[in-house]
């Protein structure tokens, strides 16, 4: 399982690097949006991989740790969620109007004289 | 409190200054005499108390964990400093008010001067290190405000400028010193650092703390060999020259020396650093001043040499000599302030401030002649002047110094002496001879009251210098011994002492600098000398400018070599750098292996992650040629992704995620339209060039890199033994304290809710920025016509509007599912956020939905005849939706509660049974509201771009009646 999750992150945050590093600005907002994947992942296992042990304390005090997974990630990761699709928003318009004004979809707003 | 009032009155009177209409000079004048008035009188009040020797204290705690807290206190010395800086300034206001010419922005000047006013006041009532250093550097900045106060003249900015980067570097050195000193003493608490002198003095680091001090008081000063910033700073009009050279700015370096003299002073290093500094400062200042033709650069000169004076006074580090330093600061401050509003006056009545041509004013101006001649003599150390006095104090003290045979601090003392004379004489030459009065034919004298601050100086050097133990002697005796502590020595202000050493050495300068005077005027062209002999190389100015240039044109040659606009070396660059931070995991690496086992895994797991990956490279691969498969690909991740968080006990963030999906999705295929039409390199029969083939190479190894790297943290942590984290507190609060069994949404609205307002805070910024930056939109020309699909002539559909196809077009059907699920889904999302502070849900979530079922109809009828029918307003959404999250945290305060303290209430209602009402509930209604006000304001942006270049010839009349109700 954990192994899993690990090269799940890995490849999500490889394929999200490379896209980044591409020239054409919507290979980068694909690549931010991976890379968001991972990094979200990343932030959530660090409460550790429960299985049927979600944070809900229905069942009232005393609380016994071992039977919930660790809400805390889970707080973070959703703020983190719903600010990157703010963001992905942003960069969408930038790219857009960077495109309008430059005429190219280049990130540097012109191409380069030998260009992928 | 009275000392907190000291300091707001002048901060507040800047500000009401400013708002005051730019012709009111009088208006502006009174209010500014009447800050600085009351000013004045709540420290004189507060005579009695400071003369027994008692410290005022007043203390606003902020962070006293770190011992950073808003600290004033007023002793002998600060008092003393605060009656110089008021009192002067209510004298310069009143002179400024007959100065200023109508024309001027004269509210600026006022709210400068008071503003500036109110930082010295800091700098003296301060009681801590660290605040000190604020105002410090506040009345750098003031200072460069008011030196450039005439910014239309480029002399006026290039003087404010080097001012403010001399002092400034100064104020940077301090801080640094500060910080050390505190670090030493263990506290910033000015009391505690004075009592903690041993320890100081005794530190290994005692001399790189001095020595970054010294700097800050020394730049502040203009003590060489910074000194250059002085002459040039007056461009300033001549009220601020008085005030800022007279009594304030150069003399805030004086004060913090006098201040930490019982901590810093008492050392040979002490002595040499400043004691070489002014004893330099002094001789050089003197000399230059003799040269100078302009009346206001000679004062300048004058007052470096006196400032290098008091000085080398405190370098002696001698209890006497810190008694003569106090005595002389104030004299300075008396007779320099007259002598430079003289030189106002003048250069008002005349129109030029040139001595070579000037002379003779004693006919035209007899009043002022006759003050500033007795100022002057003050300044040269004329018997029953104040300024006779201290310099007798000082050749005693440089006396004690030298013994018979280490005579040259009395040289050194004596040829200031000289010097001090002569430029004395230079300066009141221009009373005396022929009627030479520059531009200005007829002069005549000022108004009375422009002449009346010159005449009560004048009048307390006159009173200081006859009775100065009566009118001085309890003030000067506070001051000292706030700094010197039970040393204070055995002392006598009478003018008469007898005939001894000091008073020899006095009749020798003054005869010397009569005589010297003669010969340099008769042998060496004085009046006419454009060089000053042997030193006109020393030139500071010349080196700052060095420096400046050579630092600007090094940066920018830096800027060339290791910067660049382009976005992918950045971009590489960051990763490259966020690399190197894992090295140190080599060290773990065989905790890894010894773990690494294929025994539990789940292969449904692993199934589903074997598709997240593949989406993942795919997408990667293809996302240049391929946007739309690319993006469905990325989409496909996000939901393996949601599956992993509600495989993994995650059910908020898999509702969560898996809606973000969706709307990121619609999102970016609003946006793929306006992007060119991108052709395979094969179909163009390109082949790529070598160093592209090369950069893809290095690309992909960076990647696969940094993703190893990212798994095998991933993989530690993951194998990292359970240890005790905060969770367990919100685990156990949640339901008994926060109300609510869903921890995380508890958590959100909650425990953490501040976040939260700031996150919901953010996202509204954002909305609103994407709004602002598409009503600017232009998009590209090819992307403005009509996209191949729709212009299929074999279509009928694109004859219709979206509206009309799904009224009565071929998308009817659907048209009516859609539209009878939008009720279901806003029950949906009701529901969803009702159960939320229990069960999986919650404002995110339900706001999420609800804007999913709004977009659907929009996908589904277009813009036009969704806005025809439903008048969103996502701006409303926004605003109500923040508002209410801050009035529910505002609410309570009318309990006595801090801010967003939650409440939970039980009602019971009919038919519904009991009612569970937190008040995260009317929280989290505000988050609700903002996240479908943010979604809906970026997509329907987005999607009105589409309909405005839809907007050509040839569209229905329907439509185009549509868009203008619209």
């Amino acid at each position: 399982m954990e192994l899993i999750l690990a090269l799940a992150i890995g490849v999500l945050f490889s394929s999200g690097i490379w896209l980044i590093l591409r020239p054409r600005s919507f290979q980068v907002i694909t690549g931010f949006m991976l890379l968001s994947y991972a990094v979200n992942l990343f932030i959530f296992i660090t409460g550790k991989i429960h299985i049927n042990k979600a944070p809900l304390t229905l069942d009232g005090v005393p609380v016994d740790p071992t039977r919930y997974a660790d809400p805390l990630p889970q707080g973070l990761v959703l703020t983190a969620i719903v600010i990157g699709f703010a963001t992905t928003a942003l960069y969408l318009v930038v790219l857009l109007g960077s495109r309008g004004l430059t005429g190219t979809d280049h990130v540097d707003g012109k191409e380069r004289d030998h260009d992928e | 409190m009275l000392l907190l009032l000291l300091i707001i009155l002048p901060f507040f009177g800047a500000m009401a200054a400013a708002c005051m209409p730019a012709h009111a000079r009088n208006r502006e004048a009174w209010f500014a005499a009447a800050i600085a008035l009351m000013g004045l009188v709540i420290t004189l009040s507060q005579y009695e108390v400071i003369s027994e020797g008692t410290v005022l204290r007043y203390e606003l705690a902020w962070l006293a964990s770190f011992d950073l807290n808003l600290v004033f206190r007023m002793d002998g010395l600060a008092w003393l400093f605060t009656v110089l800086i008021q009192g002067i300034c209510l004298l310069v206001v009143l002179y400024a008010r007959y100065y200023m010419s109508p024309k001027d922005p004269v509210p600026r000047f006022f709210a400068f001067l008071l503003a500036f006013m109110g930082a010295m006041q800091g700098v003296v009532l301060s009681g801590n290190l660290i605040q000190l250093v604020m105002f410090w550097e506040l009345t750098s900045l003031t200072s460069f405000l008011l030196i450039g106060y005439w910014h239309h003249r480029p002399d006026a900015r290039r003087g404010a400028r080097m001012a403010f980067t001399v002092t400034a570097i100064g104020g940077l050195c301090l801080l640094a010193g500060v910080l050390l000193l505190g670090h030493i003493a263990g506290s910033y608490d000015l009391d505690k650092v004075l009592v903690a002198g041993d320890i100081i003095r005794a530190h290994p680091w005692y001399l790189p703390t001095l020595v970054l001090i010294a700097l800050g008081a020394l730049t502040k000063s203009a003590q060489f060999p910074f000194h250059f910033w002085l002459p040039h700073a007056m461009a300033a009009p001549t009220p601020v020259s008085a005030y800022l050279h007279s009594a304030t700015m150069v003399k805030a370096g004086i004060f913090l020396l006098m201040r930490l003299w019982p901590v810093l002073a008492g050392t040979p290093e002490w002595t040499w650093i400043i004691g070489t500094a002014g004893v330099c400062t002094m001789l050089i200042g003197a000399f230059l001043a003799i040269f100078q033709h302009d009346l206001k650069g000679l004062l300048a000169y004058s007052t470096i040499s006196h400032l290098g004076l008091i000085t080398c006074l405190l370098g002696i580090g001698t209890p006497l000599a810190m008694v003569a330093a106090i005595f002389h600061t104030l004299n300075h401050a008396t007779f320099k302030a007259s002598l430079f509003m003289a030189v106002g006056i003048i250069d008002h009545e005349t129109g030029t401030r040139d001595m070579r041509t000037l002379s003779g004013l004693r006919r035209v101006l007899p009043y002022t002649a006759t003050l500033a001649v007795v100022a002057s003599a003050a300044m040269a150390g004329v018997p029953l002047l104040n300024g006779f006095l201290s310099k007798e104090m000082f050749f005693a003290e440089a006396l004690l110094v030298g013994s018979a045979s280490n005579w040259w601090m009395s040289a050194a003392a004596v040829l200031m002496g000289i010097f001090g004379v002569a430029y004395s004489l230079r300066f009141i030459q221009v009373f005396f001879g022929l009627l030479q009065s520059g531009d200005n034919p007829t002069p005549h004298e000022p108004p009375r009251w422009m002449r009346f601050p010159v005449e009560l100086l004048v009048l307390c050097c006159l009173i200081v210098g006859i009775l100065p133990e009566l009118s001085i002697g309890v003030m000067l005796d506070a001051a000292a011994q706030s700094v010197l502590g039970e040393a204070l020595p055995e002392y006598s202000l009478a003018i008469w002492h007898g005939v001894n050493l000091p008073l020899i050495m006095s009749m020798l300068a003054f005869v010397g600098g009569v005589l010297f005077y003669l010969w340099l005027k008769l042998r060496c062209n004085l009046q006419q000398r454009d060089k000053v002999p042997l030193l006109h190389h020393l030139n500071g100015k010349e080196a700052y400018e060095t420096t400046m240039l050579l630092l600007a044109a090094g940066a920018a040659r830096l800027e060339r070599l290791f910067g660049t606009r382009r976005l992918q070396p950045q971009l590489l660059l960051i990763v490259l750098c966020g690399l190197a931070a894992c090295v140190p995991l080599w060290w773990l690496l065989p905790q890894v292996s010894t773990s690494l086992s294929l025994s539990n895994i789940s292969w449904p797991f692993a199934m589903l992650w074997l598709v997240g990956s593949a989406c993942a490279i795919t997408a990667a691969w293809q996302a240049k040629f391929h946007r739309l498969a690319a993006l469905i690909l990325v989409g496909g991740t996000g939901i393996i992704t949601s599956l992993t968080f509600m495989w993994l006990s995650a059910p908020d963030l898999a509702l969560t995620q898996l809606m973000v999906e969706t709307v990121t999705a619609i999102l970016l295929l609003l946006g793929l339209r306006w992007l060119p039409a991108r052709i395979s390199a094969d179909k163009l029969n390109l082949v790529a060039s070598n160093t592209d083939k090369l950069r893809r190479v290095r690309d992909l190894i960076i990647a696969i890199g940094a993703g190893a790297i990212l798994a095998l943290v991933s993989y530690i942590i993951l194998i990292q033994p359970d240890n005790q984290t905060i969770s367990l507190f919100f685990l156990e609060k949640s339901l008994p304290e926060g109300g609510g069994s869903n921890v995380v949404n508890v958590l959100l609205v909650d425990f953490r809710n501040l976040d939260t307002l700031g996150e919901i805070t953010v996202l509204s910024i954002v909305a609103l920025t994407v709004y602002a930056l598409l009503r600017r939109f232009r998009p590209a020309v090819e992307s403005m016509k009509m996209p191949p699909q729709q212009r299929n002539p074999i279509d009928p559909a694109v004859n219709q509007l979206p509206g009309e196809q799904a009224t009565t077009g071929y998308l009817q059907v659907p048209a009516v599912y859609l539209r009878l699920l939008l009720p279901i889904i806003s029950v949906v999302a009701v529901y969803f956020f009702m159960r939320g502070h229990n069960l999986p849900g919650g404002g995110f979530i339900a706001g999420l939905v609800f804007s999913v079922g709004l977009i659907i109809q929009y996908m589904l009828a277009g813009t036009a005849w969704v806005e025809a029918r439903l008048k969103m307003q996502p701006h409303r959404w926004i605003s109500f939706g923040l508002a209410l999250a801050a009035v529910t945290g505002m609410g309570a305060w009318a309990f006595g509660y801090p801010f967003l303290t939650t409440h939970t209430a039980h009602i019971t209602l009919p038919f519904f049974g009991e009612l569970h009402l937190p008040s995260a509930f009317l929280f989290d209604l505000g988050v609700f509201a903002v996240v479908v006000g943010t979604t809906m304001l970026i997509l329907i942006a987005l999607a009105h771009q589409a309909v405005r270049s839809h907007r050509i010839p040839g569209q229905s009349n329907e439509y185009r009646a549509q868009q203008e109700t619209r």
